[in-house]
């Protein structure tokens, strides 16, 4: 297995290296530092074990594309990140997943807080049923004690940053049940980072979405790693294309190989890649 | 068979695969006949439970008019009758049960849905459903011979001294420590409906998909905070639904009330006092009254009223849950 | 939409103080409704047990063989319930006969002809409202229905009144389990060539099998306690009698009448009588619950 380090830091030849037709990401521009590391990360539905020996970073204010086959367990990995998985008995992880410093799936780990630093958007856009001020407000509510103009304005700049705003203004007291399928993926971004965690996890957020909206949560999600880390797990080849920095592609609970984008898509190493990435199966 | 296998395959199902002179229309005419009949059957049984109880109430709201509805004289001597006292205390005990039931069996369902461990889960939740399979006379008993007598030795004779002593609210907990009464009769209503509301609760806290309490609890809720934010207003409808299915069911329940509410005619302050609802009225008068008097016409038109109030819950209730059912 | 536009990343990072503040407070919160919800499902175990435990305690001490071998006799002359059990048997074996056809043909209505049609949404409706209706109404009216015409109380309206009480139940299971039933499986029917009265009866009507005898069973153990209707149509009879044209009599108002009577040895009978009736009652619906399991 690739330690991630190593992958990183190599050249630029991959730069603006071309990809099915489409720009690949750059790979000169990965960051060094870690904002989550996973160190021999084992993860298992009963007894079935879903994830096998992990070692992977998240690189500091990049987007991670995860990669690979239905049931390969990228959405596992992304679910065991915020600890998603405790909800359900039997679930169960072992290994060690660093979150400054801390093995946030130890045991005695408060969930409620690590949650708030690792925020999650899921495949299907999940308004609360309440206004689309009240929305965003939940969630800072929960861990924040803001003035109403505070809060006012911390609403504002979580939906302007989820390109939202425009949109909502001047209706924030309308039902978020009424927005558009993609408006609300947006509205669900805005709820997460005003939460302004340091880490956000997109479980194939586009997945329930037209192309269009689609386009636009791509450009978000580009934009949001300004300020946040990202992880994307996708289905789309091309998406994760055109969204990540690092390329991660998973196969039976194995990461089989982790790359810059450009390099992953170009000239991978491991054969179980090129057969993905060229469509052999999938 | 050939017939049958150039069929188009979109054919609804309403339409009949054979010709008018195959075999097989004959039996289809029957067996749909017999079918359309059945559903006018059970609207008939319905129509003429309406018009029966008014026919034989008719008597009784000729003799009394409108003002029966809220008299509260009961004289079976001189043959004067009223529903006053009757409605107050079915709707009383009614409500009293949901609020006391309510809360008891949001409990419930929260912790088959949210908290019980998986082990659990089935044998609580029949359990539960258990306790709504025991037959209301067997609730009477035991309220008779168990629940009311703890009420009145340790229960009611310690509210009567703190609660009752204080302005106010105290008015409604004084009086003399029967044991049955107003109160105790709710007290057993609850527990026969808390099955009813809790089953109900938790099957359409079931229906709230996990992504949303994921998303939830992506921000850093508690499972509570889930439940209060997320699954609630998510399933008000459906929950207030079920709310009013349990007030419908304590409208009318019969046996467990008449066996503990103490059947006076009287309206008091307290709601330790005793009281009656239309349906203990009617079950405990109606042995006294002979064919054909005013007395048992009195009873009739309290049947009457009393459909009319379980009808209305019970519209609203189905109403509510129907998006549910047919989800 | 390009980088410029987008406002800076808010200010300084969350107080971490006032967080976890919050956090203690919300955990306290949400351990508390724990802890209530925790009691309510005590609570509600609790009364099930005691109802249980009473009945054993007391039905237990009172039962012995003369209950199933005596009819009803006067106060303290060893009197048992023979006649009572004997007369619910037949009323709700007949009303259970009666109800399950109507109830059935009423459940295909619903699910086989009448998908969405206003008439079908009506039976449902008032099929519901009949399921929840008081009982005490269904003997009040089988009494102005059958007895005050036909001169008198008598088995046969009891079974009436039961059989109003169980078609609704047996409605919902039918409808229900219908319409589980994929509708390829109609269509390869009537691909058959099969007439759709055939078609119900030999295919969907089987496929649904174990769901109508659970409703069957739970409407059976609804009925056998039933005492409110009873009151005004079967009326019971303290002799041994099986005369349906006659006041019949039945285990629940037998009960009703011996529990409030002052006679410790009616009271004793009538304990047996209800831990028998309960039993029964809760037999029925863990066997309704097996069948249902095995089915799937």
């Amino acid at each position: 297995m690739t330690p991630p380090s190593e992958a990183q830091t190599t050249d630029s030849a991959a730069q603006n290296a071309s990809f099915g037709g489409m720009q690949a990401r750059s790979a000169a521009a990965l960051n060094e530092t870690a904002r989550v590391t996973v160190r021999n990360l084992d993860f298992f539905y009963g007894e079935n074990k879903a994830l096998k020996g992990i070692n992977f970073l998240l690189p500091e204010k990049q987007v991670t594309g995860m990669i690979g086959p239905s049931g390969c367990g990228k959405s596992t990995l992304l679910r065991v990140l915020n600890r998603m998985y405790s909800l359900y008995p039997g679930q169960r992880a072992e290994g060690e997943v660093l979150l400054d410093g801390e093995n946030i799936i130890a045991d005695g780990v408060d969930m409620n807080a690590l949650r708030a630093k690792i925020g999650m958007v899921f495949q299907k856009p999940t308004p609360f049923p309440m206004s689309i001020y009240d929305n965003i407000a939940f969630g800072i509510k929960l861990h924040e004690k803001l003035s109403k103009a505070q809060l006012d304005e911390r609403i504002e700049w979580a939906l302007t940053r989820a390109a939202i705003w425009g949109e909502v203004k001047d209706r924030l007291n309308a039902s978020a049940m009424g927005l558009s399928g993609g408006q609300q993926q947006r509205l669900c971004i805005a709820r997460t980072i005003a939460v302004r965690p340091e880490v956000i996890l997109f479980d194939e957020p586009t997945s329930a979405l037209d192309p269009i909206s689609t386009l636009k949560i791509e450009e978000l999600i580009d934009e949001l790693k300004r300020d946040f880390t990202i992880a994307i797990v996708t289905h789309n080849m091309q998406q994760a294309a055109r969204c990540a920095d690092q390329v991660a592609f998973f196969y039976l609970g194995e990461l089989i190989e982790v790359a810059p984008a450009g390099q992953l898509f170009t000239a991978p190493k491991h054969p179980k890649t090129q057969e993905y990435i060229t469509g052999r199966f999938g | 068979m050939q017939q049958a296998a150039t069929l188009p395959l979109g054919t609804p199902m309403g339409a009949k695969p054979q010709r008018a002179a195959s075999p097989g229309s004959f039996g289809d005419t029957l067996f749909s006949a017999a079918c359309h009949a059945a559903g006018g059957f059970v609207l008939l049984l319905l129509g003429g439970i309406i018009i029966e109880l008014f026919i034989g109430g008719l008597p009784a709201f000729r003799a009394f008019g409108i003002p029966f509805i809220w008299s509260t004289e009961w004289d079976p001597v001189t043959e004067v009758f009223g529903a006053g006292v009757s409605i107050y205390g079915t709707i009383v005990t009614a409500v009293l049960a949901i609020l006391l039931a309510v809360p008891v069996a949001f409990g419930v369902a929260f912790y088959l849905t949210e908290l019980s461990p998986p082990w659990l889960r089935r044998p609580v939740g029949t359990a539960v459903e258990l306790l709504a399979a025991v037959p209301s006379i067997i609730y009477g008993m035991w309220g008779f011979f168990l629940i009311a007598p703890i009420m009145g030795q340790y229960i009611q004779p310690a509210v009567i001294d703190t609660i009752g002593e204080l302005p106010l609210i105290g008015e409604l907990f004084q009086g003399p420590p029967f044991g049955t009464g107003i109160f105790t009769a709710a007290l057993i209503l609850a527990i026969m409906i808390l099955p009813f509301i809790a089953a109900t609760m938790r099957d359409v806290f079931q229906q709230v998909p996990p992504v949303y309490k994921e998303s939830a609890y992506g921000l850093g809720c508690t499972t509570w905070e889930v439940m209060r934010s997320v699954v609630l207003p998510y399933t008000r409808i459906s929950v207030v639904g079920g709310i009013m299915l349990g007030l419908g069911r304590a409208l009318g329940e019969t046996m467990a009330v008449t066996f503990v509410i103490g059947n006076a005619n009287r309206i008091s302050a307290s709601l330790f006092g005793p009281g009656n609802t239309i349906a203990s009225v009617v079950a405990l008068e109606f042995g006294e009254s002979e064919m054909g008097s005013l007395k048992l016409s009195a009873l009739l038109a309290l049947g009457f009223i009393l459909f009319v109030l379980s009808f209305i819950v019970l519209a609203i209730s189905r109403f509510l849950l129907r998006p549910r059912l047919k989800g | 939409m390009s980088a410029t536009t987008m406002p800076p990343a808010l200010g300084p990072v969350k107080d971490q103080a006032v967080a976890a503040a919050l956090g203690r407070r919300r955990k306290a919160a949400d351990r508390l409704v724990r802890l209530l919800s925790y009691a309510a499902t005590l609570i509600g175990l609790v009364f099930l047990a005691s109802i249980l435990l009473t009945l054993f305690y007391k039905g237990f001490g009172a039962m012995n063989l003369s209950v199933f071998t005596e009819v009803t006799k006067p106060p303290g002359s060893e009197g048992g319930l023979l006649n009572a059990i004997v007369g619910s048997l037949i009323q709700v074996a007949l009303a259970t006969a009666i109800g399950t056809p109507i109830g059935m043909l009423v459940g295909t209505f619903l699910a086989e002809y009448a998908k969405g049609s206003a008439f079908g949404n009506l039976v449902r409706f008032v099929s519901d409202i009949l399921l929840s209706a008081p009982s005490i109404l269904i003997g009040l009216f089988v009494y102005q229905l059958l007895v005050l015409p036909f001169g008198g109380f008598s088995g046969w309206a009891g079974v009436a009144a039961l059989t109003i009480i169980i078609i609704p139940i047996v409605v919902r299971t039918t409808e229900d389990m219908l319409t589980l039933i994929p509708n390829t499986l109609r269509e390869a029917v009537i691909g058959l060539g099969a007439p759709k009265w055939k078609m119900i009866v030999l295919i969907c009507w089987r496929a649904a099998t174990s769901g109508i005898i659970t409703g069957i069973l739970l409407g059976i153990a609804r009925i056998a306690g039933e005492t409110a209707p009873l009151l005004f149509t079967s009326l019971g009879n303290n002799a041994w009698s099986t005369n349906l044209n006659g006041p019949l009599p039945s285990l629940p108002i037998t009960i009703y009448s011996y529990a409030g009577s002052p006679f410790q040895d009616w009271i004793e009978l009538a304990w047996a009588g209800a831990l028998l009736i309960t039993l029964a009652v809760l037999l029925l619906n863990i066997l309704a619950r097996s069948v249902l399991g095995r089915g799937k």
